[in-house]
């Protein structure tokens, strides 16, 4: 190994993954990703959202320098993809979309096969699985076989093995794809984990929203192999107009001048007895209204308040529409296996 | 968080443990490993025993036991007493018997058919189970396991070598179970037998599966669906194993089959082991020559399907 593996460039500057107009063209036609730009600062979960077909897995791919950019180029924890692969594959973790492990073999069997892909010598390996199995709580199972594993703890093992290199950065392709809501939870749980206790940064992609909500700090959604829009999914969904209070009154009064006034306020409208009021600190403003129409001597007799979800978000950026056959035969094919698999 | 202070990893490092992750599918695995040993010994039987060819020239159909009854009993009621009848019919039966094993031996090399074929049957076997190599490309595709292996710093070489190597020591194995068996059935040395030639024998095994094994993963590498190698494997064994000397000499085959079987490793292969294993005169200048051809056969194409497997897993 170089010298330079020694900083993989990361400590310095504060993007773990940059990239300029990466792209990639297969078959020289089929534009999968189009010029993408964007940055992963340390220690953030980053997620890529997007429907099929978007380019999530493409831009991944790349990322974990198993494709080569047709045009541009990107850098993780500031190694070039395309000329220093291999040291971008010594400092980073992958945890595939799919179920990789070996069914024939225990727990502990297939964490020293990942720990034997990277070149860790045995010694070193144990002492890492022990960690590892403990961290994801499958050290009372790791002789067992991976066959009788449920989805989750396969799920786990997978990330135990993304980590035996003790990566900086951790690639997750649908980390929690056809798993339980329980599995789930214990999922972002892990992923928080080790965002928090070792300082990884988190690269991932998914297609559950209200996953990219409770755990990503940044969001990128994709469509059509160009980055549509990038923020935490707070911005995004302030982006979208902000919360939505309804409230009706006890008096047969117009009101909607003095709601008008009142800070954070952006939009009144008057829909029979109710108001809907558009607003951008939906808990903020919701006190400071009703404060306000009691002080003026109005009783509030109804009151709501919504939040946008991401869902909005989404659907506001990549359109209603169905994204049929637009997913290679092997994407799909792979991706109902994971499902399949989470489900055995 | 420096990792190389604490170990160095080596450039062909993780060639083992893939190579044990494909033999650990077939030697832990009771019911594959047990029909891997199962498989040969019945196409030995097959072939060997039920498809006598042995029989078709040997005393017995050359001379039936009836013709020799209906000529002795011809000799006796034409009242020969000059002749002794018992002496003469077994005279003959051994100048027929003779010439069945001469039409044996100028044919197959051996006067034992059976020991012909099972030599046939170790290439055969090592055929079929590095042309299953290439299936395990495409099975790796769709579990994820090859993205896997890719993302992290193994060698590509690594991986598509490991595949090539897993396939060609469980060959050798095999070869060596077939061996075992066929002594059981009746494989019988050539005279000129050493033991120190079986080195030889899984030597050039091995010279050949590494090319064929290379050969299919080449093919197959970039098929995502498991029928292609199937089909690969249906269209490509079958005529190279019969378009070889494995079954049937070549000398009594028609000019152009004799043409395309000049070309087939196969037929270098099966000649080396049996020229080293049941021949009675090792023609060693032939034997170099074998293994030459099956040398240069395996450099060439494991370098060209390792080489372009290579460049297709970075694309």
């Amino acid at each position: 190994m170089s010298e330079e593996t020694h900083f993989y460039g990361s400590e310095t500057s504060e993007d773990v993954i940059r990239t300029e107009g990466l792209t990639k063209i297969f078959n020289s036609h089929l534009v999968a990703v189009d010029h993408v730009n964007f940055d992963v600062k340390k220690g953030e979960i980053f997620g890529f959202l997007g429907p099929n077909g978007a380019g999530k897995t493409t831009t991944i791919n790349m990322l974990i320098t198993l494709l080569k950019p047709t045009e541009g180029n990107a850098s993780v924890l500031g190694l070039d993809i395309r000329k220093q692969d291999n040291e971008v594959r010594n400092v980073i973790g992958v945890v595939p979309q799919e179920y990789t492990a070996d069914e024939d073999l225990t727990g502990l069997e297939n964490i020293f096969l990942c720990a034997d892909l990277y070149g860790i010598p045995r010694r070193i390996a144990k002492e890492r699985a022990d960690e590892l199995l403990t961290l994801v709580e499958l050290i009372e199972f790791k002789d067992k076989k991976v066959q009788t594993f449920s989805g989750g703890m396969r799920r786990r093992l997978e990330l135990a093995c993304g980590l035996i290199n003790r990566p900086k950065v951790l690639f997750l392709d649908e980390p929690t794809l056809g798993l339980d809501v329980q599995t789930r939870t214990a999922t972002w749980n892990y992923i928080r984990k080790l965002k928090k206790e070792y300082g990884m940064t988190l690269f991932m992609t998914t297609h559950y929203l209200e996953e990219a909500d409770v755990l990503c700090d940044r969001v990128a959604i994709i469509d059509h192999g160009k980055i549509i829009t990038i923020g935490s999914p707070e911005e995004l969904k302030h982006g979208l107009g902000g919360d939505s209070i309804t409230l009706a009154i006890k008096e047969n009064q117009d009101v909607t001048p003095l709601i008008q006034k009142i800070e954070h306020v952006k939009d009144v409208r008057k829909e029979d007895e109710t108001y809907r009021i558009k607003a951008e600190v939906g808990e903020v403003t919701t006190p400071l209204i009703i404060e306000a129409l009691r002080k003026n001597g109005y009783t509030v007799t109804k009151l709501s308040l919504t939040e946008p979800t991401l869902n909005e978000v989404y659907l506001e950026f990549t359109g209603k529409s169905m994204r049929d056959a637009e997913e290679s035969r092997e994407a799909a094919m792979k991706q109902r296996m994971t499902m399949r698999r989470a489900r055995a | 968080m420096s990792q190389s202070d604490e170990y160095q990893a080596h450039r062909l490092h993780g060639i083992w443990a893939l190579t044990n992750r494909e033999l650990k599918k077939w030697y832990k695995a009771p019911v594959i490993f047990t029909l891997s040993i199962i498989q040969p010994i019945l196409w030995m039987g097959l072939l060997g025993k039920a498809m006598n060819i042995s029989a078709l020239f040997g005393s017995s159909s050359l001379m039936p036991q009836s013709l020799t009854t209906s000529i002795a009993a011809s000799l006796a009621s034409h009242q020969m007493p000059a002749l002794q009848i018992p002496g003469f019919m077994n005279d003959l039966g051994n100048l027929f018997s003779g010439l069945g094993n001469t039409v044996l031996k100028n044919t197959f090399g051996t006067t034992s058919y059976f020991s012909f074929m099972a030599v046939g049957m170790i290439a055969f076997t090592a055929l079929f189970t590095t042309a299953f190599s290439g299936m395990s490309v495409v099975w790796d595709r769709r579990l994820g396991f090859l993205n896997k292996a890719l993302s992290t710093p193994v060698s590509r070489g690594v991986i598509i070598f490991a595949k090539v190597l897993s396939a060609t020591l469980r060959s050798m194995f095999q070869a060596g179970i077939i061996i075992l068996i066929a002594l059981a059935f009746g494989l019988t040395f050539g005279a000129a037998f050493n033991p120190i030639y079986l080195l030889g024998v899984f030597a050039i095994i091995f010279l050949v599966c590494i090319g064929l094994s290379s050969l299919f993963i080449a093919i197959t590498i970039r098929s995502t669906r498991m029928e292609t190698p199937m089909a690969v494997m249906n269209l490509i064994t079958l005529p190279l194993m019969f378009a070889s000397n494995a079954f049937f000499p070549t000398s009594v085959m028609p000019s152009w089959l004799q043409t395309v079987a000049q070309f087939n490793p196969m037929t270098y292969t099966t000649d080396a082991i049996r020229q080293l294993l049941v021949y009675d005169t090792i023609d060693f200048t032939k034997v170099a020559l074998d293994f030459a051809y099956v040398g240069i056969f395996a450099v060439i194409v494991a370098t060209i399907g390792i080489v372009l497997s290579w460049r297709y897993l970075s694309k």
